[in-house]
């Protein structure tokens, strides 16, 4: 069927506004991968605008001369990779068991922890427990704060209760085989879409978390990438926007200046893991938001 | 009671595998999310970490009356409602986008849209601040270049208090734009063509048939979400915000949240924190039960 006049127009109109707010979206990000090769000069005057001018791997050069650019790539490596694995080990099991319509009391459990997503203690509290349980300044605070999150414990409950038949369960039942070895033997190798995408999010997560590491962490040694990042990205750059407004120390000025040369280099280092893995895994995202839409 | 108890005894012999998977979880919640629930009672009294929270005097409302009467309580709960209200205001826009992208046929151009849009999402926040404000830079910045060769004069956007907001609501939007539209790309994909079918065979418009059948199709899950939102309407990304903040921007950006960090931890003052974060509790609470029993009553879709 011929579109009519009017629905052509709409058509027309609708490209345009994605194809400019898709332009805007990627403004940035070209920005900042041409202004990370450019020579800091032509970023600083303005004339480097959208395509790198006079490339360098100065920048690139200095992160990498930097330790304390390596102390948090390790940090975050160790803290992503335990993270997950304890965020893996305390959703997928109980997101199986949550899931089995047999499972006397599954709701009132399932209450529990969909409380937590309404209502919590808050920050302080929470700091208290944490200093309590003398895990203050230790790497265990960023590998076990943030062991579960209700969310994606509901999401993988539903991938579970919609792709596992009960048929499965009763079989294997009737053939005498127990809770623990169906669930290694036949649930999890079924289940790798779903511990993917678990996977994905909690490691994310865990790459760029900040504030937890600034809450619970004084040690310099063990600080994630973020906290290094934010030293350079937002403290010095603060401090040379206000300068502006009055007070110029020499001091100050020198360290600008050396995190102006830095600062687009160690953005695309810093987020080298999720730009190189974005373009494969980004359905696998996807896919979790709409395993988890599917029955909120 | 009796009863209630045997049958779980019972079940809980029968299928103990199954409850050893919950156990690690169940400890998980309980020790790092209610435990710190049973913390809150600090707020109530004077927390001296020698005495404990269990020990320490129980002093009532004091905590509340003093965060109540103090100079900065207007400006930050004016700060937090209004920046609460204008991500509010710009909550449609995710349903608006997916509502474009769905029109879009399959193929390259859809694909490239979509991958685009939703990169920025997996960004973390230190850079997302750190791009914001290289790019406002009031010498250095594109977006000042950009102002001057137009022919206006240079904007301090980090430090003049009037802009703090829009940069905040705004640089939110441009990381979660593509990534809040999923839901609602994912929600009209349910929708039953025929319905399509039969609108265009009666001659209905495009523009009529988004309004008269996606949009209904898709309500469902945007009330959902509203509620959601509005259940945590007081409770701004305060991670951003607290990068983002300055002495010089302080006046509009100071959030209940990070005011509780700032007067918490940084000035120990544990005790008067908490209450203050138990407030800003209280109130999302509040919001979401009122919204949803209204959402219950009016739409017949709600949380419970």
């Amino acid at each position: 069927m011929k579109a009519s006049f009017g629905d052509r127009i709409f058509e027309g109109i609708n490209r345009a506004v994605l194809i400019l707010i898709t332009l805007v979206v990627l403004y940035p990000l070209v920005y900042v991968v041409s202004a990370s090769i450019s020579d800091p000069t032509y970023v600083n005057t303005g004339e480097m605008w959208l395509w790198p001018i006079d490339i360098t791997l100065d920048g690139y050069r200095r992160v990498l001369d930097n330790p304390d650019i390596w102390t948090g790539y390790r940090n975050t490596i160790i803290y992503t990779v335990l993270g997950t694995s304890i965020n893996l080990l305390l959703t997928i099991p109980c997101a199986y068991a949550l899931a089995r319509k047999d499972l006397y009391g599954r709701n009132f459990i399932t209450g529990i922890f969909l409380v937590t997503m309404f209502f919590s203690g808050g920050l302080i509290p929470s700091y208290l427990i944490i200093k309590n349980l003398n895990l203050l300044d230790t790497p265990w605070v960023l590998i076990v704060v943030g062991g579960a999150s209700v969310w994606n414990l509901i999401v993988a409950r539903t991938f579970f209760q919609n792709t596992i038949p009960r048929e499965l369960e009763e079989a294997a039942e009737v053939d005498g085989c127990s809770h623990i070895s169906l669930f290694l033997r036949i649930i999890i190798p079924i289940s790798g879409p779903i511990i993917a995408v678990m996977a994905l999010f909690y490691g994310v997560a865990h790459w760029n978390q900040y504030f937890n590491a600034l809450m619970y962490l004084q040690d310099r040694s063990l600080f994630p990438l973020q906290l290094f990042l934010r030293e350079i990205l937002i403290v010095n750059e603060m401090s040379a926007n206000m300068m502006m407004d009055g007070d110029s120390m020499a001091a100050m000025a020198e360290q600008a200046k050396i995190a102006d040369i830095i600062k687009y280099a160690v953005i695309i280092i810093s987020a080298l893991p999720l730009l190189i893995l974005y373009p494969f895994v980004q359905r696998f995202f996807i896919k979790g938001i709409l395993i988890g839409s599917l029955k909120g | 009671m009796n009863m209630y108890l045997q049958t779980w005894k019972k079940q809980i012999k029968r299928n103990w595998h199954l409850y050893l998977f919950i156990l690690p979880t169940l400890s998980y919640f309980i020790i790092f999310n209610y435990l710190p629930m049973y913390g809150l009672q600090i707020a109530f009294k004077n927390f001296y970490p020698s005495q404990g929270i269990f020990g320490s005097e129980w002093i009532g409302f004091e905590h509340f009356e003093r965060f109540f009467n103090s100079p900065s309580f207007w400006t930050i709960i004016q700060n937090t409602i209004t920046i609460s209200l204008y991500e509010l205001a710009l909550f449609p826009l995710p349903i608006l986008f997916a509502l474009a992208i769905n029109e879009l046929r399959n193929g390259m151009f859809k694909k490239s849209v979509q991958i685009i849009t939703y990169a920025p999402h997996f960004i973390s926040v230190v850079v997302v601040a750190g791009i914001i404000v290289s790019l406002v830079h009031p010498t250095t910045g594109i977006i000042n270049k950009g102002i001057v060769l137009l022919g206006g004069e240079p904007i301090s956007f980090m430090t003049e208090p009037a802009w703090f907001k829009s940069i905040y609501v705004w640089s939110g939007t441009w990381q979660q734009l593509g990534w809040n539209s999923i839901i609602y790309i994912a929600a009209l994909s349910a929708i039953n063509p025929e319905l399509h079918e039969a609108a265009t065979i009666d001659g209905a418009t495009r523009v009529q048939r988004i309004w008269n059948i996606n949009l209904p199709g898709i309500m469902p899950t945007v009330i959902i979400l509203l509620i959601l939102s509005i259940g945590s309407f007081m409770s701004i990304g305060f991670e951003k915000v607290y990068l983002l903040q300055n002495q010089l921007n302080m006046d509009s950006s100071e959030v209940i949240q990070t005011y509780v960090y700032r007067s918490g931890l940084l000035q120990a003052q544990y005790s008067f924190s908490a209450a203050v974060g138990l407030f800003n509790s209280v109130i999302n609470l509040l919001l979401l039960v009122t919204i949803n029993s209204i959402a219950r009553k009016v739409s017949q879709t709600s949380l419970w």
